[in-house]
């Protein structure tokens, strides 16, 4: 579904943060990308929708080659790709409702979108969401009035409503509470269930990413360390991703908050 | 190195030795330049018209007041124009300093190497003219009048809105921005979804806060011929009418605080 191939990225400065990573991710598939900060993983996102240029390496969606698209062509691929943002990147002075309808923008023509004259499918369709992540009754607020919870909850219905076939997901859960970061990414994976959505989700939290992930990518200095089911993901797996520290101790810690989270 | 170990106790001083002595050094250099020129301004001034000043005022005064209220009948219609002058020059303002904002934004102009140049000389060179000197130029090419008023608060307004406005734009939060990309949403989409709603509340303070400075510059711009009270002014300065030129002066008073009033309630409604 998706493809990476050999995919670079190499700042200004002279920071290689991706060295020919190579990637394929099925159908369907849900995946963790783990790593210390400065690995990578928020560039290897960007990179697949482009909203940072990759220096060299191919991405396929669905068959079709995303590096060398134009402008426009890269526009309607782009509505392929729901994007979700650590710090929610909602329009603090649009409503939620706007904020879910410029899904929709990729879809709809400038004057349309200008003057909020929306086909009434989108409209339907952006009521729906709301209702699956528990915001109906909030449409008509405007988005700073929301909680950071509520925020990402917005911010998934946008995704959603662009009819995506593929989530790239950053770090969802770091502006979050212990217990709003699970909710979130039990409503993400549920929802690429009930779609059949492939995500890449970047993640902190590796014991959270354990929980609710069928495959995980360690990711470090830019080139992938790991690959494989979250159980994989032993001490010294963990030691090679991250560098040295006693992950016994510090793992079986997050469970027990998990548990009291769960309650 | 303000850090000192003196048997054993580490002491910390903010400055040097070195650095409090070059310190007192640059105040003496200063104080001494202030006494100079003192002194220089001293020599040039004719004290006679100052000692004299008291008086002269005091003469003013007494022909100024009281003012002639009666003649407030003919000024009904130039503080209109007044009024007209500075409202209408601002909405130009607005309309063109607008593309010129987002030519000139960083974040925004099409071209870092050739556009935003000719932009910031647009506001440059339309800031760095006084609206007097404009209406100057302006009654002398479409002749005197309102409409030379109008242009000329236009013109130097550009500029001064053009800027705030463009540096509203770079502090913009970029991530809202790269959402709206990330749809798929084509550049105008970009700018009216992730941008406008961003830096309306800081167009709406510049409008009201210009439209304010602009009352009060349309008053003078009548001193050239460019329409409004002004002209009054200059007429009856001309004709030493003192007790026109006080009622006058009470008017311009009225119009500023009211303008003020009014662009404080309405900035305080928007942010």
């Amino acid at each position: 579904m998706l493809r990476l191939e050999k995919l670079v990225k190499t700042y200004k400065t002279g920071d290689q943060a991706l060295k020919a990573v190579d990637l394929d991710i099925p159908e369907g598939q849900v995946l963790a990308l783990i790593g210390p900060s400065g690995a990578g993983k928020s560039t290897l996102i960007r990179c697949i929708n482009r909203l940072v240029e990759p220096t060299s390496g191919k991405v396929y969606l669905a068959g079709n080659e995303l590096t060398e698209l134009s402008a426009g062509a890269l526009r309607k691929e782009r509505r392929r790709m729901g994007m979700i943002f650590q710090e929610y990147a909602l329009v603090e002075r649009l409503t939620v409702m706007e904020n879910v309808l410029s899904g929709r923008l990729g879809y709809v023509g400038f004057w349309r979108s200008f003057l909020r004259k929306y086909p009434q499918t989108d409209v339907d369709e952006a009521f729906r969401l709301l209702d699956r992540v528990g915001l109906a009754h909030m449409a008509d607020k405007r988005a700073d009035e929301l909680s950071g919870g509520q925020r990402q909850r917005v911010g998934i219905c946008r995704a959603l409503i662009q009819d995506p076939a593929l989530l790239l997901v950053d770090e969802p859960t770091a502006s979050l509470d212990p217990k709003t970061s699970r909710q979130i990414m039990r409503l993400i994976c549920e929802l690429c269930k009930e779609r059949g959505l492939a995500a890449i989700i970047n993640i902190h939290d590796v014991a959270l990413a354990q929980m609710f992930v069928q495959r995980v990518i360690g990711l470090r200095f830019g080139a992938i360390e790991f690959d494989g089911p979250p159980d994989a993901l032993t001490p010294d797996v963990l030691t090679t991703i991250y560098g040295e520290e006693d992950w016994e101790a510090t793992i079986e810690k997050i469970d027990g908050e998990d548990d009291e989270a769960a309650e | 190195m303000p850090v000192l170990e003196t048997e054993g106790l580490k002491q910390w001083h903010r400055r040097t030795g070195r650095e409090s002595l070059g310190h007192w050094v640059m105040w003496l250099i200063g104080v001494a330049v202030f006494a100079y020129c003192w002194q220089q301004i001293s020599q040039a001034t004719t004290w006679f018209f100052v000692w004299d000043a008291p008086t002269i005022a005091e003469d003013i005064w007494t022909r100024a007041t009281p003012p002639k209220w009666e003649y407030i009948t003919q000024l009904g219609k130039p503080i209109w124009d007044t009024l007209n002058i500075a409202t209408l020059g601002t909405i130009i303002a607005l309309v063109l300093a607008v593309p010129v904002a987002f030519l000139a934004a960083r974040n925004t102009t099409p071209s870092a190497l050739v556009i935003r140049p000719i932009a910031l000389l647009i506001i440059v060179a339309t800031r760095s003219i006084n609206s007097l000197i404009w209406a100057l130029l302006l009654i002398a090419i479409i002749g005197p009048g309102v409409f030379a008023g109008v242009i000329a608060i236009a013109i130097r307004s550009i500029g001064f809105c053009a800027k705030l406005l463009y540096e509203a734009i770079e502090e913009i939060d970029e991530t809202q921005v790269e959402a709206i990309k990330a749809t798929g949403a084509s550049r105008w989409q970009v700018m009216a979804y992730g941008i406008v709603p961003q830096i309306l509340p800081a167009f709406a303070g510049i409008a009201v806060f210009r439209w304010d400075i602009n009352i009060r510059e349309s008053t003078v711009l009548g001193l050239v011929g460019a329409g409004g009270i002004g002209l009054q002014l200059s007429s009856s300065l001309n004709v030493l009418a003192w007790p026109q030129v006080s009622l006058i002066l009470l008017v311009i008073l009225a119009a500023v605080v009211i303008s003020e009033w009014v662009s404080a309630k309405v900035r305080g409604a928007i942010i």
